[in-house]
């Protein structure tokens, strides 16, 4: 048994590179739109302290919003440009009907007016679009379906189209927002609001705009984030769990950090598939992605309470 | 009373019409009543100090200016027309820069990133254009840049520009935060305790750099200080509050020899 816990899991690791690297990949794929969904939480929370429950359904309306746009009739391209419409209309009508009324409440009515927010979402879109599965319009849009395969080690590694679509499209956001947050204006207001509300206020910066945008960016990840694990899982009220995976990443990455986001939403993805595969499939029956994430966070916070990059900075005063 | 000639100061500088007007401002918070029929102007050039005990509501004040705080009556008139009610950015976008008792930075932020930060109200290229035309919102940037160095030279703080400000010393936290108002080329500066907490030196580094910016640029001041030395030295004309009331108001000399304000300095019973 003890052999089987530590010993044999890295042996086939070593004997099997290629396997081993197919996982990882694999992980990654997960991992980096764990990341991006945390990224959105991370800054929604720095700039209001809404820990933002409706981070999940919002995953759902847009990929609903996108395919049902397209049965409608609309060309992929411009039901993407539409969704992105709808969701900057969402972030404007949260932010005049829930968040400005609700502004200096305590944290916890908040995070209620987020839930709030999710049911009316789940009840619209249900309206609108229906509520059984739908496809993601993936061939329409011009991803990529089929794969490549390397053989690394002598072994085989396959690579499908979709996920490398994902992964680069993913990364390509992640930069633009970093860009984003740091060379301009608006990345640096946004920024300035998370560390101190005051001294944002005295430069200028209004908290309605900056609530308007954060929330726009938040939509625009749910897009993106809607898309690609919609085409791998289809398009279901179901893709709200994956915004729960966010969730253990935030718990490692820290609320605040968007470093923390990014780092704690690849480890997620990668350190879940690894065990699942070498120690929950052969061990315990498998299916433990479902609630490792949850355990090693709550593990790490064991033993660093602040999370894994949280470095309070003590304020003196 | 409308006289808009000003007046030339006992070192020679002539000090313009009034910039900012305060008109029977009084505060209430539930019982407390902060600030109590103020009023008081601030003409353009000048260096006004407001000082008082603690408590006096002196805070306060700043906050209304600043529009951080709306206060319960009177009326606050700015370049000669009556200011609506406005939000403290709306303030900030209009002219008005400040600085906070209890510092107020951007922590996780570079030195360079929080003075850059002043210049947002200077900076128009949209939303869009920021995210898409990468080219305007960079010349915007660049050129936002060099007047940030400017002022870092000028507060002499290079050589931390790259410095996350959540590891500076108080001393300098405070002069970086003067930096960030200034980089937004005021109009009116306002300052809470430019210099509570520092010691001699820093304190006469941070009078010099009031007495330069006021002399190079000719931004008005309006500055909050407790060490009567430091205002007496500072400031040209002297609003004394005690309580929430207004005790005094004058040149220094007519303050420092003003009963009422010996008496609230000496801590006589009321
Ligand atoms: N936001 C607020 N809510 C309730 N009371 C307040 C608030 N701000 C100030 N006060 C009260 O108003 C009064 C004046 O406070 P203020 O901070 O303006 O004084 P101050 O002259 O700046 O004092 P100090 O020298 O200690 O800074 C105090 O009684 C204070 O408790
Ligand atoms: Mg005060």
């Amino acid at each position: 048994m003890l052999r089987d816990i530590f010993i044999t899991p890295f042996v086939d690791m070593v004997e099997a590179p290629d396997f081993l690297m197919q996982v990882l990949w694999e992980g990654l794929v997960s991992g980096v739109l764990y990341a991006l969904i945390a990224l959105g939480f991370v800054l929604i929370f720095r700039s209001s302290r809404i820990l933002n429950f409706a981070q999940g359904i919002m995953v759902v309306f847009a990929a609903l919003t996108l395919v049902g746009l397209h049965a409608m009739g609309l060309p992929a391209w411009i039901a993407v440009a539409a969704t992105l419409a709808v969701m900057f209309v969402l972030a404007v009508t949260i932010e005049r009907v829930v968040l400005r009324p609700l502004v200096g409440q305590p944290d916890i009515i908040l995070f209620m007016a987020t839930i709030g927010i999710t049911l009316f979402l789940i009840g619209l879109g249900e309206t609108i679009f229906g509520g059984e599965n739908k496809v993601m319009i993936t061939g329409e849009l011009g991803i990529p379906t089929g794969d490549t395969v390397l053989e690394p080690f002598g072994g085989l590694l396959i690579l499908q189209h979709l996920d490398i679509t994902v992964v680069l499209v993913a990364v390509a956001l992640v930069g633009a927002l970093l860009a984003f947050l740091n060379y301009t204006r608006m990345g640096r207001a946004i920024r300035a609001l998370g560390d101190d509300h005051q001294a944002a206020l005295s430069v200028g910066i209004s908290l309605q705009t900056i609530w308007v945008l954060v929330w726009f960016i938040a939509g625009i990840i749910a897009l993106v984030t809607g898309i690609a694990w919609g085409a791998r899982a289809g398009v279901s009220f179901a893709l709200e769990v994956i915004a729960y995976k966010a969730l253990p990443v935030l718990m490692l990455g820290g609320l605040e950090s968007i470093t923390g986001a990014i780092v704690g939403g690849l480890m997620i993805g990668v350190l879940e598939k690894i065990f699942e595969i070498y120690w929950g499939q052969p061990l315990l029956g498998g299916n433990t992605e479902a609630w490792f994430a949850f355990v090693l966070a709550l593990i790490v916070l064991l033993f660093r309470p602040q999370g894994l990059f949280g470095e309070r900075i003590i304020e003196r005063v | 009373m409308k006289d808009t000639e000003g007046y030339v100061t006992a070192d020679g500088r002539q000090i313009g019409g009034v910039l900012m007007e305060l008109r029977n401002i009084t505060l209430k918070f539930g019982g407390v009543t902060a600030i109590n029929d103020i009023s008081f102007d601030i003409r353009e050039g000048e260096i006004r100090a407001i000082i008082g005990p603690n408590g006096a509501g002196k805070s306060s004040m700043l906050n209304v200016i600043s529009g951080f705080y709306t206060p319960t009556e009177g009326s606050v008139w700015y370049k000669g027309e009556q200011r609506p009610k406005m939000k403290p950015y709306e303030v900030a976008r209009m002219g008005v820069a400040r600085t906070f008792q209890n510092i107020a930075l951007f922590e996780g932020m570079t030195v360079l990133d929080n003075v850059m930060t002043g210049r947002l109200t200077h900076m128009n290229a949209g939303i869009l254009s920021q995210a898409i035309w990468w080219g305007s919102a960079r010349d915007e940037e660049m050129e936002n840049r060099e007047k940030v160095e400017r002022v870092i030279d000028f507060l002499e703080i290079q050589n931390i520009r790259k410095t996350p400000v959540g590891r500076l010393p108080y001393g300098l936290k405070k002069r970086v935060e003067l930096a960030r108002a200034l980089a937004a080329e005021p109009s009116i500066l306002l300052l809470d305790e430019p210099m509570a907490g520092m010691n001699v030196e820093e304190k006469e580094d941070m009078s010099r750099f009031i007495l330069d910016v006021n002399d190079e640029f000719g931004t008005t001041i309006c500055l909050i200080e407790h060490d009567m030395g430091v205002v007496m030295d500072l400031s040209d004309r002297v609003v004394v509050m005690d309580y929430g009331r207004k005790i005094g108001d004058g040149s220094p000399d007519e303050v420092r020899s003003n009963q009422d304000v010996i008496d609230a300095y000496l801590g006589v019973p009321h």
